[in-house]
């Protein structure tokens, strides 16, 4: 065996009440490709940011081609050869690719810059991550897919021989992952060291050589992939065996809730279906294909042109979020971050947020009353956090999210639409969320679930309705689940159903 | 450690500069001087509590100079027309709180970001406080509008029983009613707000309403104070008010931000300004102080960002 580039021995790290990281060790050798799995909370980012220098562990070292490397900070760690890539790109939208790549390293004759060598260098650095981009180009000309490979050119750009890569997938498609593979797989043929975290398991058995798995702050196991299965390896991460992914569906449905007919803006061209009380209805279909602006538009935040949207059979026009509030729909949106909750704000604060009027009175806040609610949301959502004034922002993804439904349960909405419910978060709260769902479905709520995850679009869903390009082109009922022919719906359908229009008229 | 200074390093500032001047010079801590302090920063203060609403969602107000300037003008002129004073009072109070909407409109509806919406703003309102009079100052303001800025209650200056007032209402606004949730909402993320059913425009409109009526009412408190209506006044306070409340702790970012911190930012603005001049420190070099301040309170603001960032996993 070679000798290892990055030796980790006995690392631990707390924070204010809480054990991060406890005698975790690892050793990686060069070429080699480490996957680094476990729930959130579990110490990946911890063991990540030791790695990279960001914080400093409290015990324990790191060594570097066998050598101790001692309160190093990320400057120190990259000239060292170690680096890492996210999952939020770190590259200037209005730059060029070559200008990205010798950002704060620029190739100069004293005070002026060698524009030529640049790009020559750029073309070399792109080539090795298997992408022949223009380095001229404009990054915010690119796909996120090529903007994460500009984002490996750029990692590698400083004779990395450590890469982390940090959920590098988490923002691609499909056919854009296949990119990153080829380019992992290059670097490592050229003796690059990676580090692979990803909630992807798939990801993890195609492209790592060995696994590591992390739960609570300690490191659990360490071996060879094929020493594991897909099973084998949540039951590591969670600590138990977990019962059946995804929780059967109600028999019994009731009556139609809402329905949408002819749905048309600037990004929906013409969308309807209904969903029952006690049902999940799933709207799949590629990403862009316009099923978040359909919830939307559902949800009063963009505006309708035309198209008819009926909350139990009475039409009505969404003028607004608040609008959409009062007749008892509640969207648990795509971008958490962005859009769900109040990254700044305490538990109680975002739980409470959209039914202020019910812990109200004369406008002045029922602090008691608020109290006792969050207390009770907590509990039967199972949220995981020290207390109700803790920052949301401090939470991680599965928490955030049961946040977000807390504060639709507090309106009493009972049309509920999620949209990509399970997006960053890991394999335990994910099945608490499927759990969740399914629970809410049971006690009458309509669920509508957008999901860009087959299994879960399959395994959740009562009915589907497939979109493409805009348009609700298939309904398909339990029976038809069947991945290939949703497929070819999301992709042709559109077409077709384009056809069938064209030949109406 | 950071944290805790973040949270409490405002007092502690406040403190140690109170001990530093009590000891450098023997009239500081006087009976006369510490009602002369508070008197001085009232108006700073009472526009200083709609400047925290303002910034905390999101915004800014560079006009609240230009406001203080032309409402003393309005008033001045009405009372001098020989209107009834507390008629014209109304009426100048009305006429500041309609321009706050009008800014609050132009910031909602046109989209023109805060900054350079109330610049615009800061110029045209200076600009009327002058063509009222065309620039001359504006005399024979009666007993009644004097006693707001020149009258005593129990010993208290009148200025600065209104500023205690309005900061003991802003405060409770802040933290115990809907609106308070909703102005740290609509700054700490608009779209989530919005999302949530609150209407973030609805809010602008409410905050920019709120910060220049307290413009406008400090400008009559001024204005009554110094016997006359000057189209002058109220020049640079945007600088000071901002100063007072970046210093207590609101963020610039929106979404954080507490009025007792606010307050002690006030009265560090107020006691510096009061100390230097009684060790005759020469009126440029306050300046530079001033400004210094700002720079390391912002800082202090920044370095406590970063460290929170680091410790959460």
């Amino acid at each position: 065996m070679d000798k290892p580039v990055l030796s980790i021995r006995h690392i631990s790290k707390s924070f204010p009440g809480v054990a991060a990281l406890q005698d975790v060790s690892a050793e990686l050798c060069p070429g080699e490709v480490l996957g680094l799995v476990g729930e959130n909370g579990a110490g990946k980012s911890t063991l990540i940011k030791i790695v990279t220098g960001a914080i400093q562990p409290d015990q324990g070292e790191i060594l570097i081609n066998g050598t101790t490397v001692a309160h190093a900070d990320p400057f120190d760690l990259i000239s060292l050869g170690v680096s890492a890539i996210y999952q939020e790109f770190s590259l200037f939208p209005e730059m060029s690719v070559a200008e990205n790549l010798f950002y704060g390293q620029e190739l100069r004759a004293g005070p002026f810059l060698k524009r030529k060598e640049m790009v020559h260098q750029s073309r070399q650095l792109l080539e090795r991550v298997g992408t022949n981009i223009s380095p001229e180009k404009l990054v915010k000309e690119l796909s996120v897919g090529h903007q994460q490979l500009v984002e490996l050119a750029k990692a590698i750009s400083r004779q990395a021989k450590v890469l982390i890569m940090d959920e590098p997938s988490a923002p691609l498609t499909t056919h854009e992952v296949e990119f990153l593979y080829q380019a992992v797989r290059k670097l490592s043929a050229e003796g690059v060291a990676i580090i692979y975290v990803s909630h992807r398991l798939e990801e993890v058995f195609d492209l790592c050589s060995r696994v590591m798995v992390l739960r609570d702050g300690q490191h659990v196991e360490t071996g060879p992939v094929s020493d594991f299965d897909r099973g084998r390896l949540i039951e590591l991460m969670v600590g138990r065996t977990l019962e059946q992914e995804f929780p059967p569906g109600m028999v019994k449905l009731g009556d139609v809730r809402m329905e949408v007919r002819h749905l048309k803006s600037a990004d929906v061209q013409d969308v309807s279906f209904s969903v029952r009380s006690g049902e999940i209805v799933g709207l799949g279909g590629l990403v862009g294909a316009g099923r978040t602006e359909t919830v939307r538009l559902i949800m009063g935040a963009d505006r309708l042109i035309s198209g008819e949207i009926l909350v139990d059979g009475v039409a009505q026009s969404v003028r607004s979020p608040q609008h959409a509030i009062s007749l008892g729909i509640g969207l648990i949106p795509e971008d958490r971050k962005h859009q769900g909750v109040l990254l700044g704000e305490t538990i109680r604060f975002n739980t409470t947020y959209a039914s202020l009027g019910k812990f109200s009175q004369a406008g002045f806040m029922d602090n008691q009353k608020e109290r006792k609610a969050v207390e009770a949301a907590m509990k039967v959502l199972r949220v995981r956090a020290t207390d109700m004034e803790q920052l949301v922002g401090n939470l991680s993804g599965g928490n955030q999210q049961k946040i977000v439904l807390a504060k639709w349960l507090e309106t009493d909405a009972d049309i509920l639409i999620f949209d990509e419910p399970t997006r960053g978060i890991d394999v335990g709260a994910k099945q608490e969320i499927y759990n969740l769902m399914r629970e809410l479905s049971a006690a009458g709520k309509a669920i509508i679930m957008i999901s860009s995850e087959m299994p879960e679009l399959m395994g959740m869903s009562d009915r589907i309705i497939v979109i493409s390009d805009g348009c609700s082109v298939a309904e398909l009922s339990k029976q038809e689940f069947d991945q290939a022919r949703i497929l070819h719906l999301a992709s042709t359908g559109s077409r077709e159903a384009q056809k069938e229009a064209e030949a109406a008229c | 450690m950071l944290n805790i200074l973040s949270k409490y390093g405002i007092y502690a500032a406040l403190i140690i500069l109170i001990l530093v001047f009590s000891l450098a010079s023997e009239a500081f801590l006087t009976q006369i001087n510490i009602l002369n302090v508070l008197r001085q920063v009232s108006i700073v203060g009472i526009c200083a509590v709609g400047m925290t609403f303002i910034i905390i969602t999101g915004g800014i107000d560079l006009s609240v100079g230009s406001m203080i300037g032309l409402s003393g003008m309005i008033l001045a002129t009405l009372v001098s027309m020989g209107y009834d004073p507390l008629l014209a009072f109304g009426v100048t109070m009305l006429v500041g709180s309609l321009l706050g909407l009008l800014t609050g409109g132009i910031i909602n509806s046109i989209g023109i970001p805060p900054l350079i919406a109330t610049l615009g703003m800061m110029t045209i309102l200076r600009g009327m406080a002058y063509v009222i009079s065309g620039g001359l100052p504006i005399y024979g303001i009666p007993d009644s509008i004097k006693w707001l800025g020149q009258g005593y209650v129990a010993g208290i200056p009148v200025p600065v029983i209104l500023m205690a007032i309005v900061f003991v209402v802003g405060w409770i606004v802040l933290t115990r009613t809907v609106f308070g949730r909703q102005v740290y909402g609509v700054g700490g993320n608009d779209e989530a707000s919005r999302l949530s059913g609150v209407d973030g425009n609805r809010v602008r409109y409410y905050v920019y309403f709120l910060g220049y009526a307290l413009a406008t009412f400090a400008g009559i408190i001024l204005m009554a104070r110094i016997n006359s209506g000057q189209p002058r006044a109220g020049t640079n306070y945007e600088l000071d008010i901002i100063t007072a409340v970046v210093l207590g702790g609101v963020s610039i970012m929106g979404g954080i931000g507490s009025l007792p911190r606010v307050f002690a930012g006030v009265l560090i603005m107020g006691i510096l300004a009061n100390g230097m001049v009684l060790m005759n420190v020469n009126e440029f070099v306050q300046w530079v102080v001033k400004g210094t301040v700002l720079l390391a309170a912002v800082s202090l603001d920044r370095l406590a960002h970063r460290a929170k960032g680091h410790g959460s996993n």
